[in-house]
C-alpha cells in the first residue's frame, strides 16, 4: 500500500476546522448586495409571464394567442401545451409570453384564450378507498420477513395499533424557480439560474436546445432556497431560452408566487395503518404496516417502513402509490425520511405508552435494530438530548395530570441519513504574490459551502480564512455535483483538501532549498512555512510564495479521490420536543426543541449548528402549520400564497437547543453531510409530545386546532 | 393587476366627485394593504383608483366632547400610539396589537381596516364573493375550514376579516360617511351587511361615498377587552375573536355588548352572549355560559365545527380579560 | 412587428425609462402609446383632481436621498419600480402580497411592505432601502450582528429582516424577547434563521446603545 498523504489533520493541528467561523458571504447577504437570479437585470432585458391551467385534469382544446400578440410591448408568445395536450395538475404551463415590462407581459397573459375539456380528477388521497374507487391506487408492493402474524397472536406480546398521516407539503422557496437567459452567439447561451446544480444545468439546456453543452454557461452566485426542488431547468427554462433566442434579447422568467407554491414541488404524503408488537420488557418483535401516499400524478417510489429500527425480526410492510392531480413531486429535504419518521416513531411511541415505558428508554433499548452499527450513536444522542431537554424533570407518562387547560408534554424521535460526497473537482491556485483561489462549479444553498471550502483550504495552507478566495456558482469552473442528499460538504471538503495538500506540498518543495530543510520536514501554520519543531527556520507565506518566481502552483483535487476516504456516510440523530397544548382551543405551542446530532468531522461549527437550528424550525412548520390544501370542488390548491400556506414565524419556535456530537468516535469518521438529517425528526417528536401531553394521539400532521380538538374529544384527557 | 388611472383629490368633496355610482369602476385606496393585493389577484379591477392620501383632514385622533374621533386615514400604528386610545380604549389597542406585522400597522388605516375585503380563498382565486357554481356554494361543498359558523344560512359563507370592527362595534362606535348628498353618520354595526346576490358587497358604503371618521363614544366606566385565537403567533388570520364591552356595578354586569369576529360574514353582534352575562357576577362559569350562548345557534359547515368551540372560548376569555385577571 | 417597434420608439416621451437606466440599446418602452388613453374616465373638471394614467406618467421618487425621475403606470408598485426600473434589488419580491416582509423598506423612516405600496403613492416621501445602510461598504451594526450570529442561510429574507430590525431597534432600543415576538413578527424565513436573528437583535441593541458605529 502506498502511503496516503490525504487525511484530516489531528485535532491539535486543526486551527480552523471545527471552530466557529462566520460565513464568508454573510456581509454580502446581510447588506443586500448579494445578487440572486431574481436580481439580475440585463440591458434590453424582457420579462416572461406564464399562462397556467386552472384545472386539475384537462385536455387543451384550443389556444388563441392572437390578441396577446398584438398587445403593447409584447415581443413573443410561445405555446407550450397546445390542443390535444392532457394536463395533469392545475397550474401547469400552457403559454409563455415575453414583453418589455412585467405589467405588459401580465396583460398579455390575460389576453390569451385557452379552452379546455375538463376531465375527472383526484386531489385528496387521505382516504385510500376513495382513491381506489377512482382507480388511482396502484397495486400494493410488499416486503416481509419472519412471521409477524404469529407474533401478534402470541399472548405474551404487547400489541399496539394506530393510524397516522403526514400530508403533502411544498417547498415554498423564497426565491422562486427561474432563469435569466441571454444568448451570447447563435449557438451560445448563458443562464443565470436559481439552481442547486450549476454543473448539470448546461447539459440540460444543451439537450433541449440542441446545442453543444460546452456552449452553455450557468451562473448562480446566490440561491434563495432550494431544499431539493431546484435540480432541473424545468419546462420554463427551455421555453425562456427559446424565447430569448427568438427575440434576440435576454429574458427573465421567474415564477410568480402562486405558481411557485402550486407547482414547484410537492413533498409526497404518507398515511399508514400500523400494528406493532414488543415483549413486555420493550424488545420490539413484530411490525405490520399498510401505507399509502401520493407524490403527484406519477407513481411514487414508496415509503420504507419501519424506519431506522429496520431489523425488527418479523415484519410485513406494504405500500400503495396513489396518483393524484396535485402537481409533481420533488425531493424535499431528506426525501421520504420525515414521512417515514412520523409514521414509524408515532407508532413506536404509542407502543411504548402501552408498555408503560419511558420512550427514551424504549428507543435506547431497541437502538441496535438500526443498521450501520448506529446503536451506540443513538444511545449517546438520546442520553444527551434527554439531559439537555431536562427529560427526567419534565417527562411524565401519557396524559398531563396537572389541573387546568394547559397540558405539557415531551416527545422523542430518532432518524438517520446517508451523506458521503458527490463528485467534486477543486482547482486550487497559489500565485507567486501569495494569493490563493479555490474554484469549483458548486453552489452555496445557504448551508455555508463557500465558507467550508475556504476553511479547508486555509487550514491546510496555514492561512486565515480571508487568505483564500473561493469561486463557485459558475459552470465554467471545474465540475461539481448538484447539492442534494447532503453530499456537498463531503464532496467539496474532500476535493479541496486534496487540492490544498498537493499545492502545499509543491510549495514546500519550492521553498525547501531556501530554508535548507527537506520538504517533508516543513509545516504550514500561522501564515508561515517553517521547519517542523524549529520556528527559526521559517518564511512568511508571502516570502514563501515569492520563491515560486514566475510560476504559479495549480492543483486539482478530486472526490472521490485516492486513498483513504476523507468522508463517510450514515448519521443518527435524536430530538426531543417539549410542547404545551391548550385543551380548550387545540392550540399547540412549542416550549423547547432539543437536538443531538452527529455528522462526523465538523468543518464549521457555526454553520453546522445553523443547519440544525434551521431544520428544527422548518420541522416545527410542517408539524404545526404546513399543508398543501387541495380542493375537491375546483381541483386547485386553495393556499398558493404565503398567507394560508403557513410558515413558522419568529414567535412560534420556542427555545432551541442544539448539541453537535464531536470528539473521539465522531471526528475520525470523516466529513458527513448535515443538511437533511435534522429536519427528519421534528414532526414525529412534536406529535409524540402532543400525545404525551394529551394522552391521545392526533393522527395526522399538521397539528392544527381542529384535529387536536377532535383527538381530545375522542379520547384525550381534557 | 389591471391598469387604472390614479386620482389624488385634495378634498373630500373632490374625492366623492371622482367616484362612480356603481361598484366596479372605481375603488378608494387608503393604506393599500388590502386593495393592492386584491387588484393583483384581480378580485377587484377598478378603472380608477381614488387616493385619500392628500386629503389632510382625514388623519389623526382627537377627543371632542368626550368622543374619540379617529380619522379614517390614521394608520393603525398612530391609533395605537394615541394616548387617549391607550388610556380609555384598551380593547382597541389590544386589537391592533394582534395585527402583524409592524409594516402593516404603519401602512394600514383605520378606515381601510374596517372596509378590507374578505380573505375567502374562493373569492381570492376568482370565484366571486359568494363562490357559487351551478347554483351551489363551492364553500359548502369544498374546503371551509376557515369559513363562517354563524350567519351563513344564505349564500355568503365568508368571514368578515376586520379585527378592529368587532371591538369598535362593542364600543358602540359610529362612522361618518361623505357622499354626494353630504355627510351621514351611522352605527358602525350598520356598515356591514351580508350579501345575498352576486355583485353585492359586504358593507353598506355606497360606491360614491368615502368613510371619513370613526367616532367612539365616551367609554368611562366601560371595561373593554378583546381575545383573539389564531394558530400562529404572528402573520396569521384569526380563527375567532371576541370583543366585549362591559358596564359593571358592584361586581355585577349591568350591561354587556359582545361582538364576534371572523366567524360570520359580518362582525357578529351576539345579544345571546350579552344576555347570558348581564346581571351576573363574572366567573369562569358565567363567562363560559356566555360563550356557550354565543354559539348556541351556530351552524358550522362540513369542516369548521372546531370554530364553534374556539368562539365559545374566545368569548369566555374576553370577558375574563375585561374583568381583569 | 419591426415597424411597430420603431414607431413606439419615436413616440417615447421624456423622463428616465427603465430602458435608459438599464443602459439599453435604445429599445423603447411602449407605454407611451397607452398614455394617450390616460384620460379615459376623466372629464376636464376632473383633470384638476390630479388624475394620472392609466398609461405611463412621470413619477418622481426620492430613494436613499437621491431623486429619481421615472415614467410609470400608476399600477406599478414601489417594489417593482425599484427592482425593475432602478436596479435597486436589495428588497426582495417574495409573497408579493404583504405577508412575508422580504420587501421591507422604510417610508419616512417607518418600515412598510414595498410590494403593497403603489410607486405613485410614494411621491413626496423618503424611501429608504437596505442599500442605504451599507453605503461605502461599511456594515450597519444590525448587518454585522446578522453575520456574527449566522442569522442568515440562503439570505433571501435577510435584507427584509435587517430592515425590520433596524426599524425595530429604533422603537425598542432595549428589546425583550416578548417585544421581538410582538413587533418583529412581520417577516418570514424559510431556512429557519430565527434563532440567530433573536440573538443578532440583542447584540445590535447593545452595540448601538454603546455608540457603535452606525450610519442610520
Amino acid at each position: 500500500m502506498p502511503e496516503c498523504k490525504y487525511d484530516w489533520p489531528a485535532a491539535d493541528d486543526r486551527h480552523l476546522i471545527g471552530t466557529r467561523i462566520s460565513r464568508i458571504d454573510g456581509p454580502a447577504k446581510s447588506s443586500g448586495r448579494a445578487k440572486y437570479t431574481l436580481d439580475i437585470n440585463l440591458p434590453g432585458m424582457l420579462f416572461g409571464k406564464m399562462v397556467t391551467c386552472p384545472y386539475a385534469h384537462a385536455k387543451v382544446t384550443s389556444v388563441d394567442t392572437s390578441a396577446a400578440e398584438k398587445m403593447p410591448g409584447v415581443r413573443a408568445v410561445q405555446v407550450i401545451q397546445g390542443p390535444g395536450k392532457e394536463i395533469q395538475w392545475a397550474g401547469d404551463e400552457v403559454v409563455e409570453v415575453v414583453a418589455d415590462t412585467e405589467e405588459q407581459a401580465e396583460d398579455a397573459v390575460r389576453a390569451v384564450k385557452v379552452q379546455y375539456e375538463q376531465l375527472p380528477f383526484l386531489v385528496n388521497e387521505a382516504v385510500l378507498s376513495k382513491a381506489q374507487s377512482a382507480n388511482r391506487a396502484a397495486k400494493p408492493s410488499a416486503t416481509t420477513q419472519g412471521d409477524p402474524e404469529k407474533v401478534f397472536n402470541d399472548p405474551d406480546m404487547v400489541v399496539s395499533e394506530g393510524e397516522y398521516g403526514i400530508p403533502v407539503i411544498v417547498h415554498c422557496c423564497l426565491e422562486p424557480h427561474g432563469h435569466v437567459v441571454q444568448w451570447t452567439g447563435p449557438q451560445n447561451m448563458r443562464s443565470y439560474s436559481s439552481s442547486q446544480g450549476v454543473s448539470v444545468y448546461p447539459a440540460q439546456f444543451a439537450e433541449a436546445l440542441n446545442i453543444p453543452a460546452s456552449n452553455v454557461q450557468t451562473i448562480c452566485q446566490y440561491i434563495g432556497g432550494g431544499f431539493g426542488s431546484k435540480f432541473s431547468i424545468d419546462r420554463w427554462g427551455v421555453t425562456t431560452a427559446q424565447l430569448a433566442k427568438q427575440t434576440g434579447k435576454p429574458v427573465k422568467y421567474l415564477l410568480q408566487r402562486s405558481h411557485e407554491v402550486e407547482v414547484a414541488g410537492c413533498r409526497p404524503s404518507g398515511f399508514a395503518r400500523i400494528k406493532v408488537a414488543a415483549k413486555k420488557d420493550g424488545t420490539l418483535t413484530a411490525w405490520e404496516s399498510d401505507c399509502w401516499g401520493t407524490g403527484g400524478p406519477a407513481p411514487s417510489r414508496g415509503l420504507e417502513l419501519p424506519y431506522v429500527l429496520r431489523d425488527i425480526p418479523n415484519y410485513v410492510s406494504r405500500f400503495t402509490s396513489v396518483g393524484a392531480n396535485i402537481g409533481p413531486a420533488r425531493a424535499w429535504r431528506a426525501p421520504n425520511h420525515p414521512q417515514q419518521a412520523l409514521l414509524t416513531m408515532s407508532a413506536l411511541d404509542d407502543l411504548a405508552a402501552k408498555l408503560n415505558m419511558d420512550p427514551v428508554e424504549f428507543f435506547s433499548k431497541n437502538a441496535d435494530l438500526a443498521p450501520q452499527n448506529l446503536g451506540k450513536v443513538y444511545r449517546e444522542e438520546l442520553q444527551k438530548a434527554a439531559e439537555l431537554a431536562e427529560w427526567s424533570k419534565y417527562w411524565h407518562p401519557r396524559g398531563d395530570k396537572t389541573p387546568g387547560h394547559i397540558k405539557r408534554g415531551l416527545g422523542v424521535s430518532i432518524h438517520t441519513w446517508g451523506g458521503r460526497g458527490h463528485a467534486s473537482n477543486c482547482q486550487l491556485t497559489i500565485e507567486p504574490d501569495g494569493s490563493v483561489t479555490a474554484e469549483l462549479a458548486s453552489q452555496d444553498l445557504g448551508t455555508g459551502t463557500r465558507t467550508v471550502i475556504a476553511i479547508v483550504a486555509a487550514d491546510t495552507l496555514g492561512l486565515p480564512v480571508e487568505g483564500v478566495t473561493v469561486r463557485i456558482g459558475d459552470s465554467h469552473y471545474p465540475y461539481d455535483g448538484p447539492s442534494g442528499g447532503s453530499t456537498t460538504v463531503g464532496g467539496v471538503s474532500s476535493s479541496t483538501r486534496r487540492a490544498a495538500v498537493d499545492a502545499r506540498d509543491q510549495l514546500f518543495a519550492a521553498v525547501a532549498p531556501a530554508l535548507s530543510v527537506p520538504a517533508d520536514q516543513l509545516a504550514a501554520a500561522g501564515g508561515r512555512i517553517q521547519a517542523k519543531g524549529d520556528s527559526s527556520k521559517s518564511l512568511t507565506w508571502k516570502q514563501a510564495c515569492q520563491k515560486l518566481g514566475m510560476k504559479r502552483i495549480q492543483t486539482h483535487g478530486k472526490n472521490p479521490g485516492p486513498c483513504p476516504d476523507l468522508i463517510s456516510s450514515g448519521v443518527g440523530g435524536a430530538q426531543i420536543a417539549d410542547v404545551s397544548v391548550d385543551t380548550e382551543t387545540g392550540m399547540v405551542k412549542i416550549n423547547r426543541m432539543t437536538a443531538a446530532q452527529d455528522c462526523g468531522l465538523i468543518i464549521d461549527m457555526k454553520t453546522a449548528e445553523s443547519q440544525v437550528y434551521g431544520a428544527l424550525i422548518m420541522g416545527i412548520g410542517y408539524a404545526l402549520f404546513e399543508e398543501k390544501i387541495m380542493d375537491n370542488v375546483t381541483g386547485r390548491m386553495l393556499n398558493p400564497n404565503m398567507e394560508f400556506y403557513k410558515l413558522a414565524g419568529i414567535g412560534d419556535i420556542g427555545e432551541l437547543k442544539v448539541h453537535m456530537m464531536t470528539g473521539p468516535g465522531y471526528d475520525e469518521r470523516g466529513v458527513i453531510g448535515l443538511g437533511e438529517p435534522p429536519v427528519i425528526s421534528p414532526g414525529a417528536a412534536i406529535s409524540n409530545a402532543v400525545a404525551n401531553a394529551l394522552g391521545a394521539r392526533v393522527p395526522s400532521l399538521p397539528l392544527s386546532p381542529d384535529k387536536v380538538l377532535a383527538a381530545i374529544q375522542k379520547g384525550g384527557m381534557a | 393587476m389591471e391598469r387604472f388611472e390614479y386620482a389624488s383629490p385634495k378634498s373630500r368633496k373632490e374625492a366623492v366627485g371622482l367616484l362612480g355610482s356603481e361598484w366596479g369602476h372605481t375603488e378608494v385606496i387608503a393604506g393599500g394593504t388590502d386593495l393592492v393585493g386584491a387588484m393583483k389577484d384581480y378580485a377587484v379591477t377598478p378603472k380608477r383608483v381614488v387616493s385619500l392620501k392628500h386629503i389632510s383632514d382625514l388623519r389623526g385622533v382627537r377627543v371632542r366632547s368626550g368622543e374619540l374621533h379617529i380619522g379614517s386615514m390614521t394608520t393603525l400604528r398612530e391609533v395605537m400610539d394615541d394616548h387617549a386610545v391607550k388610556q380609555n380604549y384598551p380593547a382597541v389597542y389590544e386589537a391592533i396589537e394582534e395585527i402583524h406585522g409592524e409594516q402593516i400597522r404603519n401602512m394600514a388605516t383605520a378606515g381601510g381596516s374596517l372596509l378590507q375585503r374578505p380573505r375567502c380563498w374562493y373569492y381570492r382565486l376568482g370565484y366571486g364573493l359568494l363562490a357559487e357554481r351551478d347554483g351551489k356554494s363551492m364553500v359548502s361543498e369544498g374546503d371551509n375550514r376557515y369559513h363562517a359558523i354563524l350567519g351563513n344560512s344564505g349564500p355568503a359563507k365568508f368571514v368578515s376579516p376586520s379585527t378592529l370592527a368587532p371591538v369598535l362595534i362593542a364600543l358602540n362606535a359610529e362612522v361618518a360617511l361623505d357622499g354626494p348628498g353630504g355627510v351621514r353618520r351611522i352605527a358602525l354595526e350598520k356598515l356591514y351587511t351580508t350579501p345575498t346576490e352576486p355583485g353585492q358587497r359586504e358593507h353598506t358604503l355606497r360606491p360614491n361615498e368615502i368613510l371619513t371618521e370613526v367616532i367612539v363614544p365616551h367609554a368611562a366606566g366601560v371595561r373593554s377587552a378583546m381575545y383573539e385565537l389564531r394558530q400562529k403567533e404572528e402573520l396569521d388570520w384569526p380563527l375567532s375573536t371576541a370583543a366585549v364591552a362591559l358596564e359593571l356595578s358592584g361586581g355585577t354586569v349591568r350591561h354587556a355588548r359582545i361582538v364576534l369576529g371572523h366567524v360570520a360574514p359580518v362582525p357578529w353582534v351576539s345579544p345571546e352572549a350579552s344576555q347570558a352575562i348581564e346581571g351576573k357576577t363574572i366567573s369562569e362559569e358565567t363567562a363560559d355560559a356566555a360563550g356557550q350562548a354565543a354559539v348556541r345557534n351556530a351552524t358550522p359547515l362540513s369542516m369548521n365545527g372546531y370554530k364553534v368551540q374556539l368562539t365559545r372560548v374566545a368569548v369566555k376569555r374576553a370577558i375574563l380579560k375585561a374583568r381583569g385577571a | 412587428m419591426k415597424d411597430k417597434k420603431k414607431k413606439v420608439h419615436n413616440q417615447e416621451t421624456g423622463g428616465v425609462s427603465r430602458r435608459d437606466f438599464l443602459r439599453g440599446t435604445g429599445v423603447a418602452v411602449s407605454g407611451a402609446i397607452l398614455a394617450g388613453e390616460g384620460t379615459a374616465l376623466a372629464s376636464p373638471q376632473e383633470a384638476s383632481a390630479g388624475i394620472r394614467g392609466p398609461g405611463e406618467v412621470p413619477v418622481t421618487l426620492r430613494v436613499n436621498g437621491e431623486t429619481k425621475r421615472l415614467n410609470l403606470e400608476p399600477r406599478v408598485t414601489l417594489l417593482d419600480a425599484l427592482r425593475d426600473r432602478l436596479d435597486i434589488t436589495g428588497s426582495k419580491r417574495v409573497c408579493d402580497r404583504g405577508t412575508c416582509g422580504a420587501c421591507t423598506m422604510l417610508i419616512d423612516d417607518k418600515p412598510v411592505y414595498g410590494c403593497t405600496v403603489l410607486a405613485i403613492e410614494a411621491e413626496g416621501h423618503d424611501v429608504t432601502t437596505i442599500e442605504h445602510f451599507s453605503k461605502g461598504g461599511q456594515l450597519h451594526p444590525v448587518m454585522s450582528a446578522f453575520v456574527d450570529h449566522d442569522a442568515q442561510q440562503c439570505g433571501f429574507c435577510t435584507p427584509g429582516f435587517v430592515m425590520a430590525c433596524i426599524a425595530f431597534l429604533k422603537a425598542h432600543p432595549n428589546p425583550t424577547q416578548e417585544d421581538i415576538k410582538k413587533d418583529l413578527g412581520g417577516n418570514l424565513c424559510r431556512c429557519g434563521t430565527y434563532a440567530g436573528i433573536r440573538e443578532a437583535v440583542m447584540q445590535a441593541a447593545k452595540t448601538m446603545s454603546t455608540g457603535g458605529s452606525s450610519n442610520a
